[in-house]
């Protein structure tokens, strides 16, 4: 029931937002133009923050995304570079292509262990395990490249990343929507989602009911960084190179969104479907203010740091008066 | 037997082992570390992170985080000058002191009453207040790299001693500054050690519940806790900015990592309830030795972050490693006298 409000919460905050954006600037905001643009930019934080939420809702929080995801993408890079000569025909390319790919969400896959592992075998908490690892990767990504960004990939891969579907969705836009999916889906269908969700409310019951916590941590983390990778191949493909530092803002805008979608940081709580309403919430919000020349883009930090505060405030008062009613309920059940 | 054990089990000892081995290996491979003028380099760069890590140390031992203790550094520090510079005052350096740590006590005042009263997340309000603070600098005071009022440069300028490496040439002057961080060492010291506030901090640290069934105030004294900290991180922007005698809003921005390392480091353990003054500032002497000889021991410029982010993994990992293996010692303790009554 709380899951169901939430939900309708975020729909009539997302409508609210669309209306405003609109009867401000008709003439920009709903046109095709700025609906591609926007199916373009979100794929890449909308992965992002669907691995936060998943790390967030096991009671820890993953700040290493950015890192892994431009690790990930330096690596895809590097292979391609030194592998396909340039001006090679897409033939030539494409079982390059597809082993950068691979080479990348592997590397996801790996940093994502390695940040699990620090947790649970090392018992090092979430935060300062993954603030160590945002910066180890990072670090090894700009020392990999003297911090100089890898261009001059081949021109199949930037085509098929802008490669469009029925002449309006981009690939990474159907990237993002079959990965939302799938981890609704594992969330709440799969024996495993239920283990996280039991994991993040109760450690200590979940070790006792012998989920194996270690175990899942690592694969929660190993997910997180696999999301990283497709995410950080994204980037790539939009920006046509990769670089240690893109994407800096991210961490923070995802966490912004996992907490407006609803995933309590406390761990146990949260749904994918909230995640995905607050990513469009958020994008409708960036171009929108995008459109206001007088904007300047650092009141974008002002305001997403406002956000992340007052959705932390609002739903945390929202638990509250639903724990009060739930105590009147339950002290009227008593009393008849 | 015991007491040695029990020395051995603190970090403390190992961070001092540590910067010994540091120190020998630079002098070995330099033969310029134990000079006058490096130590006193080392020193001048010790002060700005010294001072940020009282506060950090405080909020871990409370059982929270802060990230955005750099935003509000830079951010007091940035709207006294202005306004002084503005105003064209000339008179003494404490006012700007004073305006800055009470904009700094304001700024903390705000998230440790989100802390505190709502017992939101400290994690995820820091990093929005941070983000907050730093959009606000930029945006609203358009800030960039500007001067500072006279007798702020006359602060900056006030030299304790200076030390001369004969053999070099070269000179280095130990700023007054250093007597802030030591008076600042001194205050949190008393502080924590002899008041029921500090006593407290480390008290909801350790068993937040435990602490109110004990009758401390536990909202209090986190609000009083994060406008500390704020203050202090306001006084520390005005200290970084007489240093350097002109105000760059960037200068202080990413230092909270690593002074949240240094603190780990120095043993405060991360999950609240314990730490030391003494470990955190031979946590701190540690990072800054290593950020400024990391050329010295042959690392290249282009690793520093990677070495870094080594650093923060290595050493949270042995700290908790550390208290992992006391609390087993101390459930075995447990079981032996359970079994023995």
């Amino acid at each position: 029931m709380k899951k169901d409000q939430n939900l309708a919460r975020l729909l009539v905050m997302l409508a609210v937002v669309f209306a405003l954006m609109a009867a401000l600037r008709p003439g920009q905001f709903v046109t095709m133009a700025n609906f591609g643009s926007m199916m373009r930019q979100f794929p890449e934080y909308g992965i992002m923050a669907i691995g936060i939420s998943l790390t967030m809702i096991t009671g820890g929080i993953d700040l290493g995304v950015v890192g892994t995801a431009n690790l990930s993408a330096i690596l895809a890079a590097k292979l391609l570079i030194g592998a396909v000569p340039r001006g090679a025909p897409p033939e030539q390319a494409l079982p390059f292509v597809a082993l950068a790919a691979l080479l990348a969400l592997a590397c996801g896959l790996a940093c994502g262990a390695f940040a699990g592992l620090l947790i649970s075998r090392f018992k090092i908490p979430a935060i300062l395990a993954t603030l160590g690892t945002q910066q180890l990767y990072t670090g090894i990504a700009i020392g990999i490249t003297n911090g100089r960004p890898q261009s001059g990939l081949p021109l199949l891969y930037s085509n098929l990343g802008n490669t469009e579907f029925l002449g309006l969705f981009p690939l990474s836009f159907l990237i993002f929507l079959l990965a939302a999916l799938a981890i609704g889906l594992m969330l709440s269908r799969a024996r495993f989602g239920t283990c996280m969700y039991m994991l993040g409310t109760n450690p200590k019951a979940a070790q006792y009911a012998g989920l194996g916590n270690a175990s899942i941590l690592v694969r929660t983390y190993m997910l997180s960084g696999l999301l990283s990778s497709v995410a950080g191949l994204i980037m790539m493909a939009r920006a046509n190179s990769a670089k240690a530092e893109y994407g800096t803002p991210y961490t923070l805008q995802c966490v912004l969104i996992a907490v407006l979608g609803g995933i309590d940081p406390n761990g146990g709580f949260g749904k994918i479907a909230g995640v995905t309403l607050a990513v469009f919430i958020l994008q409708f919000l960036s171009s929108g203010l995008n459109m206001f020349n007088s904007i300047s883009n650092f009141y974008r930090d002002v305001i997403w740091g406002g956000v992340l505060i007052l959705a932390l405030v609002v739903n945390s008062l929202l638990a509250r008066r639903e724990a009060r009613l739930a105590v009147r309920r339950g002290a009227r059940a008593t009393r008849a | 037997m015991i007491t040695a054990r029990r020395i051995l089990a603190r970090s403390e000892p190992w961070v001092l082992a540590a910067i010994v081995m540091l120190s020998l290996l630079i002098q070995a491979r330099s033969g310029q570390f134990f000079t006058g003028n490096n130590l006193v380099d080392l020193a001048r760069a010790l002060i700005v992170p010294g001072l940020l890590s009282i506060g950090c140390m405080m909020v871990i031992v409370s059982g929270g985080i802060d990230v955005s203790f750099t935003a509000i550094a830079s951010l007091a520090m940035y709207v006294t000058d202005k306004i002084l510079l503005q105003s064209g005052y000339s008179g003494n350096v404490l006012l700007a002191y004073a305006m800055s740590g009470g904009f700094g006590l304001l700024l903390g005042a705000l998230y440790g009453f989100l802390i505190a009263f709502l017992r939101l997340p400290t994690l995820v309000v820091t990093l929005g207040t941070g983000s907050l603070y730093t959009g606000l600098m930029y945006g609203a005071f358009a800030a960039s790299a500007s001067d500072v009022p006279p007798s702020m440069i006359a602060h900056g300028k006030e030299i304790l001693f200076t030390a001369t490496n004969a053999k070099l040439g070269l000179t280095s002057e130990m700023p007054s500054q250093i007597l802030i961080l030591v008076g600042m060492l001194a205050l949190a010291f008393l502080l924590l050690r002899y008041t029921m506030l500090g006593r407290g901090i480390y008290a909801i640290g350790g068993d937040e519940a435990a602490a109110e069934r004990a009758g401390f105030n536990v909202r209090l004294i986190k609000m009083f806790l994060y406008c500390f900290v704020g203050a202090l991180a306001g006084i520390t922007g005005i200290s970084r900015i007489s240093m350097m005698a002109y105000a760059d809003p960037s200068t202080m921005l990413g230092m909270e990592l690593t002074v949240i390392a240094a603190v780990v480091l120095g043993g405060t353990r991360v999950t609240g309830g314990l730490g030391t003054l003494t470990g955190t500032i031979l946590g701190i002497a540690l990072m800054t030795i290593l950020a400024n000889s990391l050329i010295l021991i042959g690392i290249p410029t282009y690793w520093s972050r990677a070495f870094t982010g080594a650093v923060i993994i290595i050493g949270t990992g042995v700290t908790a490693r550390q208290i992992a293996s006391a609390t087993g010692r101390r459930r075995e303790l447990k079981k032996t006298k359970g079994g023995g009554a």
